[in-house]
């Protein structure tokens, strides 16, 4: 060791910087979060400070969960497996350390510009167009970063999960500059190059769109290298890995239009975006089966290893969102879910059980190889972690289930005379009590995080960064 | 619903060059070898580079490895 930055090791600095700023920016946007959650307990805590007030910071949670955490994993994890799988180091060094350091800065400017009000009212593409535009620059040259790397690989083989994070890579590139398509008036202000209905069929197309590649396709890449190395079993089925993503990626595009059902577009395209939302759950339960199997023969792991815990445990959060999204997609069950919090539980259902989970277990096991440690400093406190973390998750879908579907059914509930019966307010008088439940549910969510950054922090204090040399090519195992 | 006009033939020419990908991945061989793959990925050890070579072969990533933890630089697990 002791070799850095040459050609004969692998690029870890880009994953450690990411890996450790992962940490960082989930603790942040879950802070964010269990502020919003308690501004709609308590209301007086937006202080009439319009910084702070409950509709700035929403975006900035979600932005900052999204983005910079969900993204810095994405960006770690990514750097990783394509380097030990193709057995390479990164190409373009310097374009990498660009796609850290662009990253960075367009989470500060996130960070600032959301609360101060600068909006473009797009769902999860809030940022103005100057923060549009280095996001397209960070992205094509991640692009460059990763794709350069695959074609430079030594083993003729490209591992599924390089197929996962490709795909997610070219697809939020397409998705980003079709949505983003906006015309500038001001340095912070801009419109969108479409308007009314046809915004917002662009609009969910990238809504949905990027929850599909960002939040899952990105996210099974990880699965697909992780949960075998941890569990150091070969995943459960190779060929069913190769057809789960092309089906996913065959299907995904036209899911968008369910969250505008009962709205302005038209009804064939509302049954045309549920269609193929309920034709997406083969090639989801097929992915997470494939998954969970994988510790066919080997359960006892899950017993003693927190890792696989939080690994195993995401997939089954991603087997049960991906069930609840497509019945969600149903017209006839939308239209009591819509608009409820429902919703919010099924979202969070998916963002905290399945992205934060598996983008923790990956985390978990890349940064202590990140720094020339056999594991993290302790393995109670992830154990623990995963305890805090699970039971936040529970409570936290739970009350919003129940809230949302006591919603959909007070607002929908009338009178033998047609008039309705219950105001509006009542059912958010109603709502009182889960969103306490929530608020306790996201606070041990954020504190798992917070038990993490401590781990992290006694793992990396007074140990080296190492970086690994990349191993002699062995053409026997190619 | 004009905008129709542009995300669907978007959506044709995404799916034929993903159609494309596919073509090409199946064409190349990537897919002629279904199982060893996902054995490859375990045989590349990517434990702390510190350490020596495990005495009698891989031992899945170095994980449970009674040998590796007595050469484990600093700290150690705390429980």
């Amino acid at each position: 060791m002791g070799v850095q930055g040459t050609a004969a090791t692998f690029n870890y600095k880009v994953v450690r910087q990411f890996s450790i700023m992962a940490v960082v920016w989930g603790i942040v946007g879950m802070l964010v979060g269990v502020i919003i959650a308690a501004q709609l307990l308590w209301p007086e805590l937006n202080f009439d400070l319009p910084w702070f007030s409950y509709g700035r910071l929403r975006p900035l949670h979600t932005n900052a969960v999204i983005f910079a955490f969900g993204g810095s994993a994405l960006f770690a994890t990514s750097y990783y497996v394509v380097q030990r799988t193709c057995q390479v180091r990164l190409f373009a060094g310097p374009l990498a350390a660009f796609t850290f350091w662009g990253w960075q800065v367009v989470i500060v400017l996130a960070a600032i510009t959301l609360p101060l009000g600068y909006t473009t009212g797009k769902e999860y593409a809030e940022l103005e167009w100057p923060i549009d535009v280095l996001i397209t620059l960070v992205w094509v040259s991640y692009a460059v970063v990763f794709f350069g790397t695959i074609v430079q690989r030594k083993t003729p083989h490209i591992y599924v999960a390089n197929w996962f994070y490709g795909a997610f890579i070219l697809t939020v590139a397409v998705l980003h500059l079709v949505n983003s398509a906006e015309i500038p008036v001001t340095m912070w202000k801009s419109y969108s190059a479409y308007a009314g209905v046809q915004d917002a069929m662009v609009q969910w197309w990238y809504g949905h769109n990027a929850v599909g590649f960002f939040l899952t396709a990105g996210f099974l890449g990880i699965m697909y290298y992780f949960v075998p190395k941890q569990a150091g079993r070969p995943v459960y089925s190779y060929r069913l890995s190769v057809v789960h993503f092309w089906a996913l990626i065959f299907t995904y595009m036209w899911a968008g239009p369910h969250h505008l059902h009962y709205t302005a577009l038209p009804d064939w395209t509302q049954s045309l975006g549920m269609v193929f939302s309920l034709i997406l759950l083969a090639p989801s339960w097929g992915g997470m089966i494939n998954g969970i199997m994988t510790l066919s023969g080997a359960w006892h792991k899950l017993r003693d290893d927190p890792i696989l815990k939080f690994l195993i445990v995401s997939l089954s959060f991603y087997g049960m969102s991906t069930f609840e999204g497509p019945m969600m997609s149903i017209k006839t069950v939308n239209a009591l879910s819509h608009y409820t919090d429902w919703t919010v539980g099924h979202v969070h259902s998916g963002a905290l059980g399945w992205v934060a989970f598996i983008s923790i277990g990956s985390l978990y096991y890349l940064l202590p190889r990140m720094f020339g440690k056999t594991e993290m400093w302790s393995i109670r406190l992830i154990t623990l972690h995963f305890w805090v973390a699970t039971i936040g998750v529970v409570l936290y879908i739970a009350s919003m289930w129940i809230a949302g579907v006591m919603q959909g059914l007070m607002w929908r509930a009338v009178n033998a005379d047609g008039t309705l019966t219950y105001a509006f307010v009542e059912s958010v008088k109603a709502t009182y009590p889960f969103y306490a439940i929530r608020l306790l549910g996201g606070t041990l969510f954020f504190s798992g995080m917070l038990i993490m950054a401590w781990n992290v922090v006694k793992t990396v204090a007074g140990s080296k960064a190492v970086d690994a040399p990349i191993p002699a090519f062995n053409p026997a195992h190619a | 619903m004009d905008i129709l006009l542009l995300l669907i033939p978007m959506s044709v020419v995404l799916v034929l060059l993903v159609g494309a990908g596919f073509w090409w991945s199946v064409k190349s061989g990537q897919f002629d070898d279904l199982e060893g793959p996902a054995h490859r990925i375990l045989a590349d050890d990517d434990s702390p580079a510190v350490l020596p070579p495990v005495p009698g072969g891989v031992d899945e990533a170095g994980r449970d490895g009674a040998s590796l933890t007595s050469i484990k630089p600093g700290g150690g697990a705390a429980s």
